[in-house]
């Protein structure tokens, strides 16, 4: 599909080359300068084009353009987020690099842990391919993200996956949502890596733009990182692993950069299938070349796989390579050369190899049965030669294609209907009026809450992942953060966990990516991890739009901000735009991963109350405030607006602090963070977790921090949490809240006996109660009741 | 008993892990002389009584619907098995 232009001469001297293939060489293009190329149907626009003619001096050869097209497309050049990503690593202080020892740019960032290890972790997207074939999309989006983390020179160890459906009730969710899942379980069990975690929301605004992100994380030993470059000159350069096919073929450019209208459906590409086995085979064979020191630079093959992996080795390297791309093994022997570098096939690596290592190299490869090819050298001269039988198709210096692609300053606003949005508050709106203020009403506003498709049980979806694969696993979904064991010996190990509130952001685009890295923050810390690193999925519309493109910049802004002043920096992440249809786009979601570090995974906090802790107090750290816009009540009465929870990142800090010398001193047996839902959410997640009850009392909040018992309970105010823990420890743990002078408040305790919530306060009819058993059925069916197969199985039998 | 046999394979430039395992395979038993596999499936649908056009129809219809991932796969045949 590349070789259009000499498929259709349009001039008469076009009709010099008839080989095979119709190759267009670097000499044909020279002699032929007015033949047209398919460029905007590769997504280049037409400023675009003429910059590759001007570098060039004359017209592209048809694969050169196919190499531009890729890497300059949106997705892998960040042409549009280029000028507000620099803010991640312009707003950092030496404080925060300490740790860091690979930053953004490379495939992952890399923090030390300490005791010679090294931890690399990054979140990516794979929304437009989910949602063409959900169970592909999905598997190849963890199949790509592992092989980010390998190409650091790391063992792979756990997985996560933030995902966002359509509303929960469409038929088309029914149709992605059990494709996506099914991929992820079906891609990630099969390496047997544990899925540690994620989010799982459900919001008409991502119907036809589901988000798939995937997080992976890796360890390594200091000694075994490797970085992307080509260095020393006639130094071998190699193709390994799977064999390229037509997979994929103009998904990098055409994918991202276009809408999912109807009336352009041949833009759908080829989608990717994966091959987890040879991925498995392709992770133990690239640690091997890693801990014998065979290679001098490696990098995965994922969008634009060839075009991107030859430039950028290239030019980060000496800056000259030389390739013969008939060397490449192909599936699909009928693939064009401008196919082949496009080519988006899985489980594939690139890697730069001295002479002198080739025969260990191969000994390697034959060892497990990976296929590999030679196809040239690193050389000095500055360019990236690609020949197709001895002819060349492309010569360019390789940091035009990788590095010095377009930049745009794309013109953004505060869009006109920002303040309207703000100004209609839930409580001035008709969804606001005649609350639940009664014991009744409170308690079923309770039940209506957890049963709610995004408060619901996802652990039909989580328990199609394989958690504990490995047995490194301390804590997974639902706990607060998915924690791994790196060192088996010290106990050293991680917690992870990643957030984000499309609706917060939709009121307030830089508040709202701060919120989500204080919840992703705070959820490491109340599993008792420090925080230590960020790393960012950052889901936009069309940045083509001005009004998105604000929400973009606000977004960047904010989450920049907010790590100067939490102290942790951003290693690396990925920027997934064009997330709309029909005009209509998705809420901005910023998602945010924060990793932080254990001494001691033993030390790590459950956020459920025990079944022996009976008796136990129960605290709320924080303040609470009347903040119900964008919340998960308003939603359940289907209202958006206002402005979202204050932010208080020194709050945040502290609470961070005590919850994490708590669980190191063991004075707490459980801790819970407050997010989505507010108190009430808390207290029934914790209950659910094992089955324990719990007895409270609002009175002494609703008079401290002047609320009503409705707003005590649903309010979404930030910075708190709840936690448990033996009376013998009250005194030491308020000491030390006191003393950091962070607000807490012994709510009541844990009832292991009740077998129910019961929730006291200054309401009418003075306490409501909810039994376990009841609020376990609601809040456990709502979604195997949509995606389950039971319904349908009793239809077949019924004759239905 | 009447049977519509549906047969799906994988798009032919489309990568069929199963049937690359299989080409693998080979050799190591012995058998030489096979340079590629691909693996699809096939599918019986009984019917009870006669096969009418109308049924016929409506099993291309599940082939082409249900029974294939039209992004992935093709269908190769919708046909009428006489003894199965």
């Amino acid at each position: 599909m590349t070789e259009h232009a000499t498929d259709q001469p349009t001039a008469p001297e076009d009709q010099v080359q008839q080989t095979q293939f119709n190759i267009d060489t670097v000499v044909n293009a020279a002699a032929t300068p007015d033949t047209e190329l398919p460029w905007a149907e590769l997504g280049l626009k037409e400023n675009e084009y003429h910059r590759i003619v001007q570098i060039l001096g004359r017209r592209p050869t048809a694969a050169e353009l196919a190499m531009y097209s890729v890497m300059w497309s949106e997705h892998c050049s960040y042409k549009s987020s280029k000028v507000h990503l620099r803010q991640f690593g312009e707003k950092v202080t030496d404080q925060m690099k300490k740790d860091l020892m690979v930053g953004i740019g490379e495939n992952a960032g890399v923090t030390n842990l300490g005791d010679g290890w090294a931890v690399t972790f990054k979140i990516e997207s794979h929304n437009h391919p989910s949602y063409v074939e959900p169970y592909q999309g999905a598997a190849t989006g963890i199949g790509g993200i592992v092989r980010d983390i390998i190409s650091m020179g790391a063992r792979p160890v756990a997985v996560m996956d933030p995902l966002r459906f359509g509303d929960i009730d469409h038929p088309d969710t029914k149709r992605v949502l059990p494709g996506v899942v099914s991929g992820i379980g079906g891609y990630g069990n099969s390496l047997g890596l544990p899925n540690i975690g994620g989010e799982v929301v459900f919001d008409a605004v991502y119907q036809q733009n589901p988000l798939v992100n995937a997080l992976a994380v890796g360890v390594l030993k200091h000694e075994d990182l490797r970085l992307a470059n080509a260095s020393g000159v006639g130094n071998k350069v190699v193709l390994f692993g799977a064999r390229t096919g037509g997979d994929g073929i103009g998904g990098a450019s055409v994918l991202a950069s276009e809408s999912f209208d109807d009336t352009k459906p041949s833009k759908r590409p080829a989608v990717q299938v994966g091959d987890p086995f040879a991925e498995k085979v392709l992770i133990e064979c690239c640690l091997e070349l890693f801990h014998n020191e065979l290679v001098e630079g490696i990098q995965d093959l994922g969008a634009a796989g060839i075009s991107c992996a030859t430039s950028e080795l290239a030019s980060n390297g000496e800056g000259g390579m030389h390739v013969e791309l008939t060397n490449v093994l192909l599936r699909d022997p009928t693939l064009t050369p401008g196919e082949i570098l496009m080519s988006e096939s899985q489980e594939r690596m690139m890697a730069v190899v001295t002479p002198e290592n080739v025969e260990a190299f191969e000994a390697v490869m034959g060892k497990w049965g990976v296929e590999y090819s030679w196809l040239g050298e690193v050389t000095d001269t500055g360019r990236l030669i690609i020949e197709w039988d001895g002819a060349t198709i492309v010569d360019v210096d390789p940091r035009t294609v990788a590095h010095d692609g377009p930049v745009y300053e794309r013109p953004y606003h505060r869009p006109a209907w920002q303040d309207q949005l703000q100004a209609d508050t839930f409580r001035t709106s008709e969804a606001g009026q005649s609350l639940p203020a009664s014991a009744e009403e409170l308690g079923e506003a309770l039940m209506e809450l957890m049963s709610s498709a995004n408060m619901a049980d996802v652990s039909w979806i989580t328990d199609q992942y394989d958690r504990f694969v490995g047995g490194n696993t301390a804590l997974s979904q639902p706990d607060d953060a998915g924690v791994i064991r790196v060192d088996e010996e010290t106990g050293l190990g991680v917690g992870l966990a990643t957030d984000c509130n499309g609706r917060y952001a939709y009121l307030d685009p830089y508040a709202g990516a701060q919120l989500a890295l204080a919840e992703a923050y705070r959820n490491v810390a109340t599993a008792g991890a420090v925080p230590m690193a960020v790393s960012d999925c950052l889901n936009f519309g069309s940045p083509e739009d001005p009004e998105i493109m604000w929400q973009f910049a606000e977004a960047v802004r904010g989450l920049a901000e907010g790590c100067q002043a939490l102290g942790i920096p951003v290693t690396g992440g990925n920027v997934s735009l064009y997330n709309q249809t029909a005009g209509r786009a998705i809420h901005p979601t910023p998602v945010v991963g924060v990793l932080g570090r254990f001494d001691d995974v033993a030390r790590r906090t459950p956020s459920g109350f025990q079944r022996w802790a009976d008796g136990q107090a129960i605290y709320l750290l924080g303040t609470t405030h009347d903040e119900l816009d964008g919340s998960e009540f308003a939603r359940l009465r289907g209202h958006l607006g206002g402005t979202p929870p204050r932010v208080d990142l020194v709050a945040e800090k502290t609470l961070g602090e005590i919850l994490i010398n708590a669980s190191r001193d063991g004075m707490i047996d459980a801790a819970h963070d407050l997010s989505e839902g507010g108190l009430a959410a808390g207290l029934a997640e914790m209950s659910l977790r094992f089955g324990v009850g719990s007895r409270t009392a609002l009175d002494a909040l609703c008079e401290r921090d002047g609320v009503d018992p409705f707003t005590a309970l649903f309010s979404e105010s930030q910075a708190r949490a709840l936690v448990a823990l033996p009376r013998s420890e009250e005194l030491r743990f308020t000491d030390m809240t006191t003393a950091r002078g962070f607000p807490a408040l012994r709510l009541g305790v844990v009832d292991a006996v009740s077998g129910g919530i019961e929730v006291s306060g200054p309401f009418h009819g003075g306490s409501f109660g909810i039994g376990l058993d009841e609020l376990k059925e609601a809040w456990s069916s709502t979604i195997p009741a949509r995606f389950g197969s039971g319904p349908h199985l009793e239809a077949i039998i019924d004759g239905d | 008993m009447p049977t519509i046999v549906v047969e799906v394979m994988p798009k032919p430039e489309i990568l069929d892990p199963q049937g690359k395992a299989i080409a693998n395979a080979l050799p190591h038993l012995g058998f030489t002389g096979f340079s590629g596999v691909r693996q699809g499936k096939r599918f019986e649908l009984e019917v009870q009584g006669e096969i009418t056009d109308e049924l016929l129809d409506s099993a291309r219809k599940a082939a082409a619907e249900m029974l294939s991932n039209p992004v992935i796969e093709d269908v190769v045949s919708v046909t009428v098995a006489e003894d199965i």
